[in-house]
């Protein structure tokens, strides 16, 4: 079975977030007040052939690890459903 | 005849520069395409400058599962001497063989501009030939050159002096200053400025041969 599944990559804790800094400040000027904590990551959408959506988050959680984040300034985090190509 | 290989990935693009500074200071260099799974005959490997497969995802992240990363790996193992210069910098982390990671630049802009550098230690296969606090005008030519990695690490580094090199003047956010860093045995190092660029003071220093020279001289001692 297929599963739409999203992966969420961002900085770690701790890790400077110059994209994510830039846009805070950006915001008060468009008159968007009040918005902090702001940090800039990326998301990838796949869909993953498994037998049910624990093996395709399993697969998809190992994946973020190997190839989509470096542990060394990124944090991963995996979910099935909700993805660009469907919501499961 | 000290002989190099100068790894091409697709996207590199100071190969050429490389090369042509490793047979300027009299060593013999060919290319090693990226697909190649072995490497043999070689004294020393550079991982030169670009944007190898693009730079996406990040820097270096795909390049680090190109074949050739295997047969690096064991090379540095054994004792080879490892340099990654710009891109290369960021391939060796990704892969592991360094520590830390490159991230983009503080202010988010790309800099190409000369640095000046200060020799942090000698122990380096690439610094050997350097004074310790010595100072090396070389360019740097990243977006992606921010030095960083978590505070163990960073211990690490300073405790087995793995930190090789550092900015006078932070140009990115590096932490520490840090321009390049070695592993603990010293003989895989990596750093964003290009030394094959300062090869010539018509075209600016010369100081990255002092880097080159005590990189090949310390290749014939070793073998």
């Amino acid at each position: 079975m297929n599963f739409p599944v999203t992966v969420t990559v961002t900085l770690r804790e701790g890790i400077a977030d110059p994209e994510g800094a830039t846009i805070e400040r950006a915001l008060p000027a468009l008159g968007f007040e009040g918005v902090t904590h702001v940090r800039a990551g990326k998301s990838f959408h796949m869909m993953i052939d498994a037998v049910d959506e624990a093996g395709a988050l399993e697969k998809a959680t190992a994946l973020a690890q190997r190839l989509l984040s470096n542990p060394v300034i990124e944090n991963s985090s995996a979910r099935v459903g909700d993805s660009a190509w469907g919501v499961a | 005849m000290t002989k190099i290989g100068v790894v091409i990935f697709p996207g590199s693009n100071c190969e050429y520069d490389a090369l042509s500074a490793m047979t300027t200071l009299g060593a013999e260099a060919d290319f090693i395409w990226h697909s190649t799974e072995t490497i043999e005959g070689y004294d020393g490997i550079i991982l030169p400058g670009g944007f190898a497969h693009g730079d996406y995802l990040r820097p270096g992240a795909l390049a680090r599962f190109s074949p050739v990363m295997g047969a690096i790996a064991d090379f540095a193992k054994a004792g080879g001497a490892v340099l990654g210069i710009c891109n290369g910098f960021q391939v060796l982390t990704e892969a592991g063989l360094l520590p830390g990671a490159l991230q983009k630049n503080r202010g988010l802009t790309f800099l190409c501009q000369p640095t000046t550098l200060i020799v942090a230690s000698t122990r380096s296969v690439l610094t050997r030939g350097a004074v310790k606090g010595q100072e090396l005008s070389i360019p740097i030519n990243h977006f992606s050159g921010a030095y960083t990695c978590d505070d163990a690490t960073y211990e690490q580094l300073i405790e087995n002096d793995q930190v090789v090199l550092r900015y006078k003047d932070n140009p990115n956010g590096s932490r520490d200053d840090i321009a390049g860093v070695s592993n603990v045995e010293g003989n895989v190092v990596g750093l964003m400025p290009h030394p094959e660029r300062a090869m010539s003071t018509l075209l600016g220093s010369d100081d990255g041969r002092v880097l080159l020279e005590g990189f090949l001289r310390a290749l014939v001692s070793a073998a």
